[in-house]
C-alpha cells in the first residue's frame, strides 16, 4: 500500500508526518535494523510506514483516543519505537520508561502519567507491572512484544504485539477509507500538541514527567540535523535507554527527521559486538561508555604481546603528541605527520575497527563532564568526538560544539535558535526552540524551574569562556566551600579520579568542612584483571576493594589526582586528605545511582553518614552494615570493616600544611 | 517485505505421534549389578508425555546409574524399558539418541576449544543427512543443508539467551554459562526426553533461578519431556510434576511432590533414622 501523496508545502512539524514523507522519500532505504537469529534483519522506510499504521489502527479498535498517554517500557527494540510513532499517529503521547526500573519506580510513573495502555517488551515487565497492578487502577491494556514465558497468563488484558497489528490490518481491509483517514489526521495534526513526555532520571528525587511538543522537538532535530550534516545515509547504533532524552532525541527524533538508518543490538550483552558490526558514522555515549571502552582496550594491551604493547605505546604516544592538531587541520611537521600516517596504519585504524569506530563522522559525549585524557585520547586517534550540554528539559540541545574548536573542559556555544545567560547567582540558564511546555502534573515545580520571562533554569553553575563557549563547573548547589574558604567542587576532583582505569566511581565530600574527602568504588574488570595477573585470589567485590594491595594502587592514583589538582590555580585547596574504597558498588538498585548512572550524592552521604563522619574523625578503620537490594528485588545486608587511609598534599598552599607548620 | 520474526512456539521437539500425558517411557523391574554390588533393584517408573519428572535420593542412591541405564551407557541385567511403544533391550547411547533420548551430564562435557555455536552445532550432527563426501564438497546440498541446521540453533541461542557468547570458546565461559550451552546442546538434538544430570549442581543462587526458567520454558514451550536428576529439595519440589525417589538402589517413593515430601520412608532416607 503506497501513501497518499503528501500536500505541497506541508508544515513538517510532527514526527508521523516526516514518517509519511520518508516512506515517500526514501522507502526503498533501509530505516531501521534489528539484529535477530544472529543475522540484521532490515525495514525499510515503507516496511516501517506498514508496520506503524498496523499498529497504530490496532490501537485506534482497542479505543486509544486523542491525548491519552502510553507507556512504552523496554529495551531498543524496533516494535517498542514504532509503538512510540503510532501512538503520535493517534495523538496520544508516549512515555518511554527505564526498562531496567524496579517495580515500585515504574508503578510510581505508570500511575502518575495516568497510562491505560503500556507497550511492553517482555515477561519481566509484565511481571513488574502486574506486582503493582494495584497501585496503576487506570492502566488497563499491556500489549507485549515478546511472548515467550507468557502463555499461561490471562490474556484478558494482555495482548501480544503481532495480535494487535493483524486487528490493525484486517481493519484497514474492511474499512477501505480507514488508512487514507489515518493519514489524513496524521496531516491534521498540530504541532502545537504534546508529542513526548519523557521523565527526568531523578537525580534530585522523584522523576517529574517532561512535556515536550511536537514542534519543539522537530524544531529542534532539524537544527541539529543541519548542524551535524546528517543524512539518510548515515547510521547510529540504537543502545541507550529508550526512555533517556539522548536515546529519543539522537536516534529517533534525528532520524525521522534526517531518515538515518537506527540499528538496534540484539540484546544488551551484545552492544559491543553489534557497535562493530555496524560501524555508525553518528555516534553518541555518555562519558561512562568511553571510559569503559578505554578500559577494555588498557587492559588487554596488559595482555597483549611485547612487541605490541610496544607499537601501541610508541604510537599512542605520537598521537597524543600530534594528533588532535591533525584532526582540527592545525600545522603540524612533516615528520610527525609521517609517523601519524604509520601509527594510523598499524594502531589506530585497527583499534577503531575493533571498537566500532571507524567510520564515525560526528560522535558526541554529553550527560556528565568528560576528563581530559579520556577525551583527547579518542580525538588522537582521528575520531570527530564534540561535546556537547543539554537537558531533557530542553530537548537535549543546549550548547555544543563546532567542528575545528573542540576542547574538553567546556561544551561549546549555544546550538541555533538557543539562548542562554547566566544568571546573576551564576547559574545556567537557556531558552530553546525545543524547550519543554512544563512538568506533568506538577505547576509548581513548573514555576520554580520556568523563570517570568521564559527561561528555564538549568541548577548547573557556568560561565562563558572568552571564545565563547560555556563551561559548567558543576551542579549549582553541588558546589561548595571548604571551611578554609576556597572552592569545592566535587564533580571536577571525582572526574581527575575517574580517568584511572581502575576507579570506576568516586564521590567527594568537602563542603562545609576542613578538606576534602573521599569515597571511591574500584573497576571490577580492570582491577579484577590486575588480580589475576597477580595471583590474588579474591571471593566478591568487597574483599578485593579491601585488600592491602588494592589499597596501595588506590593510594599511588589519589596522589597522582592531588599533585594534578596542585597545578589548578583553584582547586590546590581542594586536595584529597583521606580516602576509603567503598565495600559494596553504588547501584542504581539501591537508590545511590540514577537509572543514567550518576552518583545520587546527597543520598550517598545520607547513607553512608557513619563513614563520612570516620572520614574526618581521624579513625582508620570504620565498621558498616549496609542493606542491598538484588536485581529480583529481595534485600540482604553487608557487613565490613572499611579501611581509610591518608593522602599527600602538594603545593604547600592547603590549609592542612599551614596548620602543621 | 520483511516480517519481524515471531520468538514463539517453536513446534513441539521430537514429533513422536503420543499426545501430553500419555506413556512415553516404562520402566519395569530394572535391576542393575556390577559383579556383587547392586546399584538398581527392581525399579520401576515411568514418564508421561510433556512431563518434568525427578529422580531424587541421597547419594549413592543409584539415580545416574538409572539415567545411564535409559540412555543405553548400561545395560541392565533384569527388567525391561519401553520407550515410544518399543521394547528395547541391549542398546548402545547413539541408539538412544536417534530414538530422541538426549541429555547433559553432571560434569560439563562440552569441547572446551571450540565455541559455542560450534558446540550446539555439534549436537544438530546426528541430524545432518549428507554424508562426508558432501561434507567436503561443502557447495550445494550440504551447504543448505547446514543453514536449515544454523536456523535451528540460533532459535536455541536466542531461547537460552547466550548470543553475546555465540563465538566464545567455551573452555573460557563461567560454569553457569557452560551449563546453559550444554542443555543447549542437547536441545539441538529437538529430543522427545530430555535427561539432566543435575542441572543445578555448582551453581549460585542467580544462575540456578536462571536454569530453573529455562527448564520451565523448554518444557513449557517446547513441549520437551524432561527427565532430571537433582540435589536441590526446592528446585525440585518446584519444578517437577512428579518424583521418583530412590534409596539404596531401591524404589521407596512415586508420587507428586506434596506426597513425596510428608512420605516418612523419605523423610528417613534424607535426615537418616537409627536401623
Amino acid at each position: 500500500m503506497n501513501a497518499t501523496a503528501l500536500p505541497a508545502g506541508m508544515t513538517l512539524d510532527t514526527f508521523p508526518k516526516y514518517l509519511l514523507l520518508n516512506a515517500q522519500r526514501f522507502g526503498d532505504r533501509p530505516a531501521l535494523r534489528h539484529k535477530d537469529y544472529g543475522i540484521w534483519q532490515s525495514w525499510t522506510w515503507e516496511d516501517q510506514l506498514d508496520e506503524v499504521r498496523a499498529f497504530a489502527l490496532g490501537l485506534q479498535a482497542m479505543g486509544l483516543s486523542h491525548g491519552e498517554r502510553v507507556a512504552v517500557i523496554g529495551a531498543n527494540r524496533p516494535r517498542l519505537y514504532w509503538s512510540i510513532c503510532a501512538a503520535q499517529s493517534l495523538g496520544a503521547v508516549p512515555v518511554p520508561v527505564y526498562a531496567d526500573a524496579v517495580a515500585e519506580e515504574l508503578a510510581y510513573v505508570l500511575n502518575h502519567a495516568d497510562v491505560r495502555f503500556a507497550v511492553v517488551q517482555d515477561q519481566e515487565q509484565v511481571d513488574k507491572i502486574h506486582s503493582f497492578a494495584d497501585s496503576i487502577p487506570h492502566l488497563k491494556t499491556i500489549i507485549y512484544d515478546e511472548p515467550r514465558g507468557l502463555r499461561d497468563y490471562d490474556h484478558t488484558n494482555l495482548h501480544s504485539f503481532a495480535d494487535v497489528q493483524a486487528q490493525g490490518r484486517s481493519a484497514a481491509a474492511s474499512d477501505h477509507q480507514l488508512v487514507s483517514r489515518w493519514e489524513q489526521s496524521i496531516l491534521a495534526a498540530s504541532g502545537d500538541e504534546i508529542s513526548v513526555m519523557l521523565y527526568t532520571s531523578g537525580t534530585t528525587g522523584r522523576s517529574k514527567g517532561v512535556m515536550l511538543t511536537a514542534k519543539g522537538s522537530v524544531g529542534a532535530a532539524q537544527d541539529t540535523v543541519t548542524f551535524d550534516r546528517l543524512t539518510e545515509q548515515d547510521s547510529v547504533l540504537a543502545y541507550l535507554p529508550l526512555a533517556w532524552v539522548g536515546d529519543h532525541y539522537m536516534n529517533y527524533a534525528q532520524g525521522y527527521v534526517s531518515g538515518f538508518c537506527m540499528n538496534c543490538p540484539e540484546s544488551t550483552e551484545t552492544v559491543a559486538q553489534d557497535l562493530r558490526e555496524i560501524a555508525p558514522t553518528f555516534y553518541f555515549a555518555p562519558p561512562r561508555v568511553f571510559e569503559g571502552l578505554l578500559t577494555s582496550v588498557t587492559i588487554r594491551m596488559e595482555d597483549a604481546s611485547k612487541l605490541k604493547q610496544r607499537m601501541y605505546k610508541h604510537f599512542i604516544g605520537v598521537a597524543r603528541k600530534h594528533g588532535e592538531a591533525i584532526l582540527e587541520g592545525r600545522p603540524v611537521p612533516l615528520g610527525a605527520r609521517l609517523s601519524y600516517a604509520l601509527g594510523r596504519f598499524f594502531v589506530y585504524e585497527p583499534l577503531k575497527n575493533v571498537l566500532g569506530l571507524s567510520n564515525i563522522r560526528v560522535a558526541y559525549t554529553a550527560g556528565e563532564a568528560i576528563g581530559q585524557d579520556l577525551f583527547s585520547f579518542f580525538r588522537s586517534l582521528g575520531i570527530n568526538l564534540k561535546q556537547l550540554y543539554g537537558q531533557t528539559e530542553a530537548f537535549l540541545y543546549v550548547t555544543c560544539q563546532k567542528d575545528g574548536a573542540v576542547r574538553s573542559d567546556a561544551v561549546g556555544p549555544a546550538t541555533p535558535n538557543v539562548e542562554i545567560r547566566i544568571s546573576d547567582s551564576g547559574e545556567v540558564q537557556f531558552k530553546s526552540p525545543g524547550q519543554f511546555v512544563g512538568y506533568f502534573k506538577q505547576d509548581a515545580e513548573t514555576r520554580e524551574t520556568v523563570t517570568a520571562d521564559g527561561f528555564v533554569k538549568t541548577g548547573d553553575a557556568g560561565f562563558f569562556e572568552p571564545d565563547g563557549q560555556l563551561r559548567i563547573i558543576d551542579r549549582a548547589k553541588d558546589v561548595g566551600k571548604l571551611n578554609g574558604g576556597a572552592l569545592f567542587a566535587p564533580k571536577y576532583i571525582e572526574n581527575v579520579l575517574k580517568f584511572f582505569p581502575n576507579i570506576k566511581e568516586a564521590v567527594a565530600f568537602g563542603h562545609g568542612k576542613d578538606f576534602v574527602t573521599a569515597f571511591i568504588n574500584i573497576d571490577l574488570q580492570a582491577v579484577g584483571n590486575w588480580a589475576e595477573r597477580n595471583n590474588i585470589a579474591y571471593a566478591s567485590y568487597q574483599e578485593l576493594a579491601g585488600h592491602p594491595d588494592v589499597y596501595k594502587i588506590i593510594a599511588g592514583h589519589v596522589d597522582e589526582t592531588n599533585k594534578r589538582l596542585a597545578q589548578e590555580p583553584m582547586m590546590a585547596c581542594a586536595q584529597i586528605n583521606r580516602f576509603l574504597i567503598l565495600h559494596k558498588e553504588l547501584d542504581a538498585d539501591d537508590g545511590e545511582l540514577t537509572r543514567t548512572q550518576k552518583v545520587r550524592r546527597s543520598f550517598v552521604a545520607d547513607r553512608y553518614e557513619p563513614l563520612i563522619n570516620a572520614l574526618y574523625d581521624g579513625s582508620s578503620e570504620k565498621f558498616v552494615e549496609t542493606e542491598v537490594t538484588y536485581e529480583d528485588g529481595r534485600k540482604g545486608r553487608i557487613r565490613a570493616n572499611v579501611r581509610i587511609d591518608d593522602a599527600a598534599i602538594y603545593g604547600g598552599k592547603a590549609p592542612m600544611q599551614e596548620a602543621a607548620e | 517485505m520483511n516480517a519481524p520474526l515471531e520468538h514463539t512456539e517453536i513446534v513441539a521437539a521430537g514429533d513422536d505421534g503420543i499426545a501430553p500425558g500419555e506413556l512415553l517411557m516404562d520402566v519395569r523391574n530394572v535391576s542393575l549389578r556390577f559383579g556383587g554390588v547392586k546399584a538398581i533393584t527392581d525399579i520401576s517408573f515411568n514418564v508421561k508425555k510433556g512431563e518434568i519428572r525427578a529422580i531424587i535420593g541421597p547419594n549413592g542412591a543409584g539415580k545416574t546409574s538409572m539415567l545411564n541405564v535409559i540412555n543405553g551407557f548400561y545395560t541392565p541385567q533384569e527388567g525391561s524399558i519401553t520407550f515410544r511403544g518399543v521394547e528395547r533391550r541391549a542398546m548402545k547411547p547413539h541408539h538412544a539418541v536417534r530414538q530422541g533420548i538426549a541429555r547433559t551430564f553432571q560434569n560439563v562435557a562440552l569441547f572446551k576449544g571450540m565455541s559455542t555455536l560450534d558446540n550446539i552445532m555439534a549436537g544438530r550432527s546426528v541430524k545432518m543427512h549428507r554424508g562426508l563426501g558432501w561434507q567436503m564438497l561443502w557447495h550445494g546440498p550440504a551447504l543448505q543443508e547446514e543453514i536449515a541446521h544454523r536456523e535451528k540453533v540460533e532459535e536455541i541461542i536466542d531461547f537460552l539467551e547466550i548470543q553475546h557468547i555465540r563465538r566464545t570458546p567455551v573452555g573460557k565461559l563461567p560454569y553457569g554459562l557452560q551449563k546453559r550451552v550444554e542443555l543447549g546442546r542437547a536441545l539441538a538434538m529437538e529430543p522427545s526426553l530430555l535427561l539432566l544430570d543435575e542441572p543445578m549442581a555448582g551453581m549460585n543462587l542467580e544462575e540456578k533461578e536462571d536454569m530453573s526458567r529455562f527448564i520451565l520454558d523448554v518444557n513449557g514451550q517446547r513441549g520437551t519431556t524432561i527427565c532430571l536428576i537433582e540435589h536441590d529439595m526446592g528446585v525440585v519440589m518446584d519444578l517437577s510434576d512428579r518424583v521418583v525417589v530412590l534409596d539404596y538402589g531401591k524404589k521407596i517413593a512415586d508420587g507428586v511432590p506434596d506426597d513425596v515430601k510428608s512420605d516418612q520412608q523419605v523423610i528417613d532416607a534424607y535426615l537418616g533414622v537409627a536401623h
